[in-house]
């Protein structure tokens, strides 16, 4: 969490490109170094010597297709999983008690994703479980072992962003952005969703996504002029 | 977070046996017991993941009743056509309560079996009974604003949270239960118990009974069903009062009435003495008065709470006004 704390420029996110591609992570730590990916690598070392969580997420970061971790190898106390996460599968071991939010951040460096309330009552974890909108805090990754999880990160990258980021943007849905993935996931979750053709609707439709900045306008704006597209 | 065993099940029978011991929790959806694991109240050592079971189907029975699967979804059961067609107020209930996220993963079982939103009990500095038997109750002389006034005891005031189970109540929804010694049938009117000297236990559940589903009656023809749900805000919060009702009428006169009441019960709260008072009287506001005074004459305020007595029976009065005005 501690990269969370330092204000982040937008641009350093989008130029991890494929952040599960093993060599593409090296080179991001050795070659280039934006703030991010030194802290999260920073972290994960600096944990890694004391608890079994994230031992699991360290073996997280080796190439994880050539290697899939076997029961023998697995570490005392984790559980092997594979996650299909944006199409991609993941072979992990994982202390049962990493939640899909954790495991998307921390093991598998998906940080698009964000840590809000951490109990369910904020929306900004908000994932895609088999196409449904769910809070990835409350629910633990090994419970999704036949799942396909879509994360922000999945559903558009800057040289193509999904119509509903785009609109985020073109309406100047967010202010700290802090909630505005989850605020996406939702929103295209919405498309699919027995929903009102109304913006009451679309705001009672969006209430499990919390924004203290208060662009609550802004973002039905961005919600309806999507629906209104499709 | 403390540790824990983490198991899949994918029969019943696996899943009943792994619940041997009293400290295994089944999982489903996870939105209620993993944020009470989070906070220490829940604290698991054997986690019995039962997703894989097949569960989640809706359908019609034979008598012409509906059977929710224990793992069918709140948002699934919610928009179910047959849910909408012959159980509205089942509907309503499920949907006036926490988010379109949580309502995705929370299953019908695990919504069963919600635990109260007291503050005390969900914050591990306090004492309380339902969490540390003999401990105390904080609520009592603390903020008990939210909490109950029917059912209540010395030892706890804690509030069923669940707008689900008081649809179920009205609806006489049966409880069906796979346990080590076979299978069983509840009405859920029997499936909570109040808080007495053991507030601990909320359900008739024994370890290892697994929840199989839940069955829904016919619906009785020429019954208007409904849900109202009064609160502080109007989205995404608790029931400060809640009521579903089922009634019907010939002419003038009532002929079926069926009462359920949240946000006031420290289970969720079938009275009885309001559909008696309903039952054989005329439709009117004054019958709709009484039936309310009488479902909350045994109510038993807190510092705080004394307002939940009129408040409930305004719900009571209005959701009954309304069942009379919707076709």
């Amino acid at each position: 969490m501690a990269q969370e704390t330092i204000p982040l420029d937008d641009k350093e996110e989008s130029k991890s490109t494929d952040p599960t591609n093993p060599s593409e992570r090296h080179g991001s730590l050795l070659g280039h170094v934006s703030r991010r990916s030194f802290l999260s690598h920073l972290g994960a070392a600096g944990i890694a010597a004391t608890t079994a969580p994230v031992l699991a997420s360290a073996a997280a970061l080796e190439p994880t297709a050539q290697h899939a971790p076997t029961q023998a190898r697995a570490p005392a106390g984790t559980v092997p999983i594979t996650l299909k996460v944006n199409g991609q599968s993941h072979n992990l071991s994982l202390d049962p008690r990493t939640t899909l939010l954790d495991c998307l951040r921390e093991n598998l460096n998906l940080p698009g994703t964000k840590k809000g309330c951490d109990h369910g009552q904020c929306g900004a974890c908000t994932i895609h479980v088999n196409g449904r909108r769910v809070n990835s805090c409350l629910s633990f990754a090994v419970m999704h072992p036949n799942d396909e999880i879509t994360t922000i990160e999945g559903i558009g990258q800057p040289d193509h962003l999904h119509p509903m980021q785009a609109a985020f943007i073109e309406h100047d849905g967010y202010q700290c952005g802090y909630c505005t993935s989850g605020q996406i996931m939702s929103a295209v979750a919405v498309l699919k969703e027995p929903v009102g053709p109304t913006d009451d609707h679309v705001k009672h439709a969006m209430y499990g996504n919390i924004c203290r900045c208060g662009a609550y306008p802004n973002i039905v704006a961005a919600v309806q002029q999507v629906r209104h597209q499709s | 977070m403390q540790p824990f065993q983490f198991t899949r099940a994918t029969t019943p029978d696996q899943a009943i046996q792994a619940h041997a011991a009293t400290s295994a929790r089944f999982v489903a959806g996870g939105t209620n017991l993993i944020d009470m694991m989070k906070l220490d109240v829940e604290q698991p050592t054997t986690l019995i993941d039962i997703n894989e079971l097949t569960l989640s189907a809706i359908t019609p029975t034979p008598n012409g009743g509906l059977h929710l699967g224990a793992l069918s979804r709140n948002s699934d059961v919610a928009h179910h056509p047959a849910v909408l067609r012959d159980y509205p107020v089942l509907s309503q209930a499920i949907l006036s309560g926490a988010s379109p996220q949580l309502r995705n993963m929370a299953s019908t079982a695990g919504n069963l079996l919600q635990r109260t939103r007291c503050v005390y009990f969900r914050d591990t500095a306090f004492p309380c009974n339902k969490r540390e038997p003999g401990s105390g109750c904080s609520a009592i002389d603390g903020f008990n604003r939210n909490l109950a006034i029917l059912g209540t005891s010395k030892d706890c005031i804690a509030t069923n949270p669940s707008d689900q189970n008081v649809a179920l109540t009205a609806l006489e929804a049966t409880i069906h239960i796979q346990g080590k010694s076979g299978s069983r049938e509840v009405p859920i009117h029997n499936f909570y118990v109040v808080p007495g000297s053991t507030p601990h236990i909320e359900t008739i559940l024994q370890p290892g009974d697994l929840i199989i589903g839940v069955t829904l009656p016919p619906p009785h023809p020429n019954v208007r069903s409904l849900y109202l749900k009064l609160r502080d805000r109007e989205a995404y919060e608790f029931a400060l009062a809640s009521a579903a009702v089922q009634l019907g009428t010939q002419g003038n006169r009532i002929t079926f009435a069926r009462i359920a009441l949240g946000g006031v019960g420290t289970k969720p709260w079938r009275s009885l003495e309001a559909e008696r008072a309903l039952e054989g009287h005329t439709v009117d506001i004054a019958t709709f008065r009484r039936a309310a005074q009488e479902a909350l004459r045994d109510a038993r305020p807190q510092s705080e709470n004394a307002f939940k007595v009129d408040l409930s029976q305004r719900c009571i009065v209005r959701a009954l006004t309304l069942a009379t005005k919707s076709a």
